[in-house]
């Protein structure tokens, strides 16, 4: 895979060490440590920085799809976002992560510029969003109260867990889960897309949403519980 | 001791629709340990709840799967502005 910026390393050495799949490492200096990144950074280190943009630069760009109505807004945001880690990096105190603090500018960035598109998706709020009534699974597809067994299934889940992994992970199966995920409230559809499609962990998630670890969970577990029903749909439809 | 017969009782009377409202809290770690015993004997014995927990750990995996890591999502000339904005203000300071 070519690495444009990597070229430009001073040391040239970068061919050397590049693979298929792999971001280039460059045996001197491994960014995916805050120190020798922060530091490559303040003293201009086109390497460090190449690097910064090509870990995050795809990232970033979906987190800010969510704040914003169009693509074009959103590439803005990430632009701004560059554009403030250069001129930041010298006052940024490392009491977070690079990738942290990133995420924040990008977040503060974003929302902001939702706000003036009058935006409600960009400010919608994660009280509304709590307080929403959402049981994970349909109530009617449990025994009802006051009934024997009630509160157990009664129309268990369809078994579409043991579909053959060539089927699970096709095309069309990626695409309802895609589908879902655009259908979730924003909030719910930020955390989701951190937590599982991101793989951060929940404390990352946390502080650069500025949720308390209860809501980050409430907020995760309706998501998934909806795209796990979207799923459900799909192979009950689908199944022959 | 009247706590032992609740424990029974409620350990018997653990529903469904109470484990799939539990189970994030689950996946997270987030449970006291006797919350959590209770969970597990209930997931033993109920093999809706078993795939149902299955199903989540897939959605979880596919969601994943939906994770691109373009290096050229922001296109090759807006990366090298962006260097060159880099090296600019280096320059100048």
């Amino acid at each position: 895979m070519a690495l444009p910026g990597l070229a430009l390393h001073p040391r040239g050495d970068a061919g050397h060490h590049s693979s298929e799949n792999q971001y280039v490492k460059d045996v001197a200096s491994d960014y995916s440590d805050d120190r020798v990144l922060v530091a490559g950074l303040r003293r201009g280190d086109d390497a460090a920085f190449g690097w910064l943009l090509d870990r995050y630069g795809a990232s970033l760009q979906r987190l800010a799809r969510s704040y914003v109505a169009t693509a074009a807004a959103a590439e803005e945001a990430v632009q701004e976002t560059w554009i403030a880690v250069i001129t930041g990096i010298d006052r940024f105190e490392q009491r977070a992560s690079v990738k942290t603090w990133l995420y924040r500018i990008l977040i503060n960035v974003a929302r902001s510029k939702g706000v003036r598109e009058h935006r409600t998706v960009a400010f919608a709020s994660v009280r509304d969003e709590l307080d929403a009534d959402e049981p994970a699974v349909d109530p009617n597809r449990f025994v009802r109260a006051g009934e024997a067994r009630a509160g157990s299934w009664a129309a268990p889940p369809v078994p579409w867990d043991e579909e053959p992994e060539g089927r699970l992970l096709g095309t069309e199966t990626l695409a309802v889960v895609e589908a879902a995920i655009a259908g979730l409230p924003p909030n719910q559809a930020r955390v989701l897309r951190l937590r599982d499609l991101e793989g951060w962990a929940s404390a990352e998630v946390c502080n650069a949403l500025e949720l308390s670890e209860t809501n980050q969970r409430v907020l995760l577990h309706r998501a998934r519980a909806k795209v796990r029903q979207a799923l459900e749909s799909h192979f009950e439809g689908s199944t022959p | 001791m009247i706590l032992p017969t609740l424990f029974r009782r409620s350990h018997r009377d653990y529903r469904c629709q109470q484990f799939v409202e539990a189970v994030t809290d689950y996946l997270e770690g987030a449970m006291r340990s006797r919350d959590r015993a209770r969970l597990e004997s209930h997931l033993r014995d109920c093999d809706g709840c078993e795939h149902y927990l299955a199903q989540l750990r897939r959605t979880m995996e596919l969601t994943g799967h939906l994770r691109v890591d373009d290096v050229d999502a922001l296109g090759s000339q807006a990366r090298r502005q962006l260097l060159d904005a880099f090296r600019d203000f280096h320059h100048s300071t």
